[in-house]
């Protein structure tokens, strides 16, 4: 287990030597009620890829980036008062990637509720995932805000249950982000009943936060940057006054307003994806709110990964990017125009040349 | 005639002789097999550029870069300011091998270097060329 022992070593010099450093990447924004006495963040890390090599050996790279939003969670003052995994913790939904993540993921302190990811889905549709975290989708309270979490990277059955001759080769045909052979991404029937029986139950005042692992929106289905019924689960959260959908796989920050819906994504702990338009033969429909990160400098390989907290503000999703390598960035809803913008860039103006994307 | 002359009609003789193509005669059917070994290669690119194997801890080309997007083959030779140069594309290639990859550097002229060229530039044909664009 030296790799374990290793990651154990570096995490705490890691936090180490960020807690002894004079400038902490972190600044804390709070929850903003009315009550002030309601405020509260929370800290949102997600897309750790964790990858097996063989016996005891991971890849390092990835394995880095995890430790480091955990080893800076941690940091945050005051605390958030729950930490959220947004999925893909493994790369290929093995027990030893599962394992090995949780135990990086063991050392945050807190609360800690998990997200679904396909990575960590389709080797064994879950079953070691559940084990160590949790049913696939659930609600809970916080704080008079409503969280929901989805299991969004489900398919067809067909594909799920008659197509592959093995799990190993089901899960790899998934996990290829490009591979014509996977399946687009849904939420599915049966979460579809669960969800509007459960928000049956929520005032419509109250604001309301879904946690997805795929964007409830449609933007490039090539790449699964899509989930095949996200209009009919938009349709179910409508008559809520403040929605927020928060999600990764797309390892890039995206953000979009539909109706009364604020969309928001999150940066991947583990490497960085092109946007769609870098796709020069894929027609895609990236949101026009959405203010692209950085273009990834290869060269640092932490840049354009990282991680983020959040703070509802009066119900509204408020993202705070920690960017490795890159300047942090903010994402907050702006109550006059109705939607998310970024703190600094959104006018057209202020932009700099590495967010464009070709 | 001279030496030379005598040559060169002694040559013209042997490939009439053996039936070869004459130079800039070329049909439809000639496009079309041509194409198909380019595309062939292509493939063989494409199957590098997802393969865990070209490097040594199973990561792959496309883990980062799906449909070799973020490459940017039409910007080659192009300053590296990283590396302080002008580089072909195949530089950059090795790059990733040697450090994401964690493998070994190809040849330029390895074959398998030059069928993850032609995936690259495959996946971004139409793109007009922009040498030097960062």
């Amino acid at each position: 287990m030296n790799t374990i022992n290793n990651s154990r070593r570096n995490f705490i010099k890691t936090a180490g030597a960020l807690a002894i450093g004079s400038t902490l990447p972190i600044s804390l924004v709070e929850l903003a009620f009315a009550e002030s006495s309601q405020n509260f963040t929370f800290a949102y890390i997600s897309d750790a890829h964790i990858q097996h090599i063989k016996d005891n050996r991971f890849v390092r790279n990835w394995d880095r980036g995890l430790i480091r939003a955990v080893a800076e969670t941690n940091l945050l003052v005051p605390k958030p008062d729950f930490v959220m995994f947004g999925g893909d913790l493994a790369q290929l939904g093995s027990k030893p990637e599962l394992d090995h993540g949780a135990q990086i993921l063991s050392a945050l302190h807190g609360d800690v509720h998990h997200v679904m990811g396909e990575h960590d889905y389709y080797l064994d549709l879950g079953e070691y995932w559940e084990k160590l975290f949790g049913p696939q989708y659930y609600s809970f309270d916080h704080k008079g805000v409503h969280f929901v979490v989805l299991n969004s990277i489900k398919t067809y059955d067909d594909w799920t249950f008659k197509r592959w001759p093995t799990a190993e080769q089901r899960m790899l045909e998934m996990a290829g982000l490009d591979n014509p052979n996977s399946s687009p991404f849904m939420v599915g029937d049966e979460q579809r009943l669960w969800l509007k029986d459960d928000l049956d139950k929520i005032d419509k005042d109250t604001p309301v936060v879904v946690f997805s692992h795929s964007p409830l929106q449609k933007i490039y289905k090539g790449w699964n940057f899509w989930t095949e019924d996200a209009d009919q689960v938009q349709a179910l959260l409508e008559p809520f006054k403040k929605v927020s959908v928060i999600y990764g796989h797309v390892h890039q920050i995206q953000y979009n307003q539909i109706g009364n819906i604020s969309f928001n994504s999150v940066m991947a702990t583990s490497w960085p994806w092109p946007y769609p338009q870098a796709y020069a033969q894929a027609e895609q429909y990236l949101p026009k709110l959405t203010v692209p990160m950085n273009r990834a400098d290869p060269f640092f390989e932490r840049d354009a990964t990282g991680w983020q907290f959040i703070n509802v503000a009066n119900g509204n999703a408020d993202l705070n990017f920690t960017l490795y390598n890159n300047t942090s960035r903010i994402v907050r809803y702006n109550d006059k125009q109705k939607h998310p913008e970024d703190a600094v860039y959104q006018d057209e103006k202020a932009r700099i040349v590495p967010q464009t994307h070709y | 005639m001279s030496t030379y002359q005598k040559i060169a009609m002694t040559l013209c003789l042997a490939f009439a002789a053996t039936g070869s193509a004459l130079a800039d005669e070329f049909t439809e059917a000639d496009v079309q097999r041509w194409q198909q070994q380019f595309m062939s290669v292509v493939g063989e690119g494409r199957e590098l550029w997802t393969s865990p194997k070209l490097g040594t801890n199973g990561v792959a080309c496309a883990q980062c870069h799906p449909n070799a997007a973020n490459t940017h083959p039409e910007t080659y030779p192009k300053f590296q300011k990283q590396l302080g140069r002008v580089i072909p594309l195949w530089e950059m290639i090795n790059w990733c091998l040697k450090n994401p990859l964690e493998g070994q550097p190809l040849a330029a002229d390895d074959p398998k270097m030059i069928a993850l060229q032609a995936y690259v530039t495959y996946e971004r044909r139409g793109v007009k060329l922009e040498p030097g664009k960062h």
